[in-house]
């Protein structure tokens, strides 16, 4: 039960009162914000942390790098001070400003794991990898299929058409390859490959026959179409700089493009520094009835109401959000008849790391900063079970040409040195690795029975970890990396074990899966949970199983659909 | 990850004994910044040190004009370590010793020729340092660097004394990162275009074509 005494602002009930809210405005929360709207839903989307306005709020997006003090170093004091969140891929003296301080929001790590959050309007929309492949049927049957995990309620033929309807609005440039493992999509012209990447493309071709290095599928704006230059974007301009916000409007995020434009129908309204307790379930009507929202300044806590409740807090916290609504119904958790909300926690496995370097190529470079990475589509495990684990992975693969070292010359000194190190040297080819983990129900987060945050929220405990799963899978891409990279004249091939903890992937996923049955799920194949009809979970909580694309673009998928759901329910009453 | 991210990967593999990066990217130790580390003279002394490495050529300025000595005291005086802030500051006074020793007169005094040889000489030794550095880590375990890096993550890494760096290596490198993502660095030494507009994969290259900044 909620132990903190509730007041409800002066304006009462009525006034608190929307027909929609969703609980964050992070990459899914400010696509529930858009549908809903639309759909002229009054809406009220709840942000725990600061605003953050498209442009205005991008403060260090056009600095050149001698603009930047440390040059983009962090220094010793951030360090000293955000020794876990400063981790984070990317994060820099640049760009910090979009991430949390640690000392902030704690977390009780039961085994290591770095939780890496961005609390702001947009959330981590602002700084997320861009990467957005579709999940194809391998990845929907596979757990089933080869019994590693529970079967998804759904097929790649029940997200398709939605996959269509959001990459139209958020642009997505990639190239038609006809890939069973990775469909099609409604893609912008691609990022060309370079040189040495196209020679890669054909060498794997031509050695393997079904291992196809594509044009990376990310959600840029190559060529901007009416409905992109409508949100008030541009074309991506090719500066590679995405993380410090994009004036441009280049990439996509909530800020540049879902929020705006819920904002245009006049049925938004946000709400930050709004931190949820729990959600509020009426034991009489059977269903929730609003939330319990406490201030993060003043630490007021007030009750907003509504008909439907999109909660898109972010994968973890969306659960400890539903641990903590609890009620004479549900002692354990909204909606977790089943005993599984927490539970199955699972994430991407990002350890491998690979380059090495490559003669030749030398009379061609490149013009621009590619914010991109080709893709290796997953080869593994496929049809059938062709190796020594379960799961796919997807390889990012690229090559680039810096400045050269040098090296070459008598002395490491003086002008000669600097002459040489003016112009480009040899080619470098790297890959990396996102690996499927299989979700385990030892694998879990659930709430500490004493410990709490500054809003009187009780922490969230985490305990997460590898298996051997992951380790064979690891290793089958060192050595297949390896290998394809030979055939293909790499030389001096290195690889690395960054032996992250899980979740600095920042692909944290699971806990209130997906399911048809609900003795053995949360939510059904409609994202709503099977107890409590009227709550929508649609980020990366409702994964079932973690497939090997990148998940965010599913989850902005699952929620426009979630959200067409939900409003044809609302209209017949169900709701 | 990003391609950037994956850039900044690569130089860390590739240069395992970077010290401003290994720095930067480890943080510290609990020690505040102290104030004042280098006086005007340092900085006059790095600028010219870092001239030295990076002289004036045809078609661009030296280090000196990138204010590189300043670039140096703010790095190594907000990013350094304790121990790395030592070995650097010590060095500045070594380095002046060395020069006395094979000149008979302090760096400032040299001629460009003898600063040029002196720190080839220092180069050679810095290197020497870096291999030996590099020999006795590689020996170490896959679990034994892990931890040292994660040591070093969290500001617990202490340091053993025959694995301090070539105060050299540390001024070299700090003038590389600091003139080529300097102003005239970027855009005189190496080609910058703010804002490229456009992404093209495969451009015809000839030689003397300055390569991209960034």
């Amino acid at each position: 039960m909620p132990d903190s005494t509730t007041n409800i602002n002066s304006g009462g009930v009525q006034q608190n009162t929307y027909d929609a809210i969703v609980i964050g405005s992070g990459i899914s929360g400010g696509w529930a914000a858009k549908e809903l709207c639309e759909h002229g839903l009054k809406t009220l989307v709840l942000e725990r942390g600061r605003d953050v306005k498209h442009i205005k709020d991008y403060p260090t997006a056009n600095l050149a790098p001698w603009e930047l003090k440390h040059r983009g170093a962090i220094t010793r004091e951030t360090k000293q001070q955000n020794p876990l969140i400063s981790k984070a891929a990317g994060y820099g003296e640049d760009d910090q400003h979009f991430f949390v301080n640690d000392k902030d929001h704690p977390y009780i790590q039961e085994k290591p794991f770095d939780w890496i959050r961005g609390y702001q309007v947009g959330g981590k929309s602002l700084t997320w990898g861009r990467c957005t492949q579709r999940w194809s049927n391998f990845e929907f049957t596979g757990p089933q299929r080869f019994g590693y995990g529970w079967d998804w309620p759904i097929r790649y033929e029940d997200v398709a058409p939605w996959y269509s309807h959001v990459e139209k609005f958020i642009g997505v440039c990639g190239n038609k390859d006809g890939l069973e493992a990775m469909p099609d999509g409604e893609f912008l012209p691609p990022f060309e490959l370079n040189a040495v990447e196209q020679h890669l493309k054909e060498s794997f071709l031509k050695n393997y026959g079904n291992r196809y290095l594509v044009h990376a599928r990310w959600a840029h704006l190559t060529k901007p179409e009416q409905i992109h230059l409508d949100q008030g974007r541009a074309q991506c301009q090719a500066r590679n700089l995405c993380m410090r916000g994009c004036p441009f409007g280049g990439y996509f995020s909530s800020n540049s493009s879902t929020l705006p434009w819920a904002e245009k129908t006049g049925n938004l309204t946000i709400r930050p520094f709004s931190v949820v307790h729990s959600i509020i379930y009426d034991e009489e009507k059977q269903k929730a009835s609003g939330v319990r929202v406490i201030d993060t300044n003043t630490k007021q806590a007030t009750e907003f109401f509504s008909k439907v409740i999109f909660v898109n807090g972010s994968a973890l916290n969306t659960n400890l959000i539903l641990l903590n609504s609890t009620s004479n119904r549900f002692p354990d958790g909204l909606g977790n008849d089943s005993g599984i909300l927490g539970k199955y926690i699972c994430h991407h496995n990002y350890r491998g790391w690979m380059n090495g370097e490559i003669d030749g190529f030398t009379d061609t470079y490149y013009y621009g900063r590619n914010p991109t990475d080709a893709i290796i589509a997953n080869y593994r495990n496929l049809h059938k079970i062709d190796t020594d684990f379960v799961g796919g992975y997807t390889t990012y693969a690229g090559a680039h040409r810096d400045r050269n070292n040098g090296e070459n010359c008598p002395h490491q000194i003086g002008a000669e040195y600097k002459e040489s190190m003016t112009e480009p040297g040899g080619w470098t080819v790297y890959a990396y690795l996102q690996g499927e983990t299989i979700p385990k129900e030892a694998n879990h987060v659930r709430l500490s029975k004493d410990e709490k945050d500054q809003w009187g929220i009780p922490l969230l405990v985490t305990s997460v970890g590898y298996d051997d799963n992951d380790e064979k899978l690891l290793n089958d891409f060192y050595v297949q990396t390896e290998e394809m990279f030979t055939k293909a004249g790499v030389k001096n091939i290195e690889h690395s074990d960054s032996k992250q903890a899980p979740g600095l992937d920042i692909h944290e996923m699971g806990g209130c899966r997906m399911g048809a049955d609900s003795k053995t799920s949360i939510l059904d194949k409609w994202n709503a949970l099977h107890a409590c009809k009227n709550v929508f979970v649609t980020d990366g909580a409702c994964m079932t199983s973690t497939g090997n694309q990148s998940p965010s673009i599913l989850y902005m998928t699952l929620t426009a659909r979630a959200c067409n759901y939900a409003v044809n329910e609302l209209k017949k009453g169900n709701i | 990850m990003d391609r950037r991210e994956a850039l900044s990967r690569v130089a860390l593999i590739f240069g395992g004994t970077i010290i401003g990066a290994e720095a930067f990217l480890s943080g510290c130790k609990t020690t505040p910044a102290k104030e004042g580390l280098f006086s005007a003279d340092d900085i006059a002394f790095l600028d010219e040190v870092g001239d030295t490495i990076l002289p004036t050529t045809a078609s661009s300025p030296g280090a000196k004009a990138a204010q590189i000595g300043d670039f140096m005291k703010t790095i190594v005086t907000d990013c350094y370590t304790e121990d790395d802030q030592k070995t650097f500051t010590d060095g500045i006074g070594k380095l002046n010793d060395a020069s006395k020793k094979k000149f008979s007169k302090g760096f400032m005094d040299l001629s460009a020729e003898q600063k040029h040889d002196l720190l080839v000489d220092l180069d050679g030794e810095a290197k020497q340092r870096a291999k030996e550095i590099g020999e006795r880590q590689n020996k170490l375990t896959e679990e034994e660097t892990h931890q040292m890096t994660l040591a070093k993550n969290t500001g617990t890494y202490k340091r053993d004394p025959q694995d301090e760096p070539h105060y050299f290596g540390m001024i070299k490198q700090l003038t590389l990162w600091g003139y080529f993502s300097s102003k005239p660095g970027a855009t005189q030494a190496l080609r910058y275009i703010a804002v490229p507009g456009k992404y093209e994969g495969c451009i015809p290259y000839k030689k003397g074509d300055k390569a991209w900044a960034t």
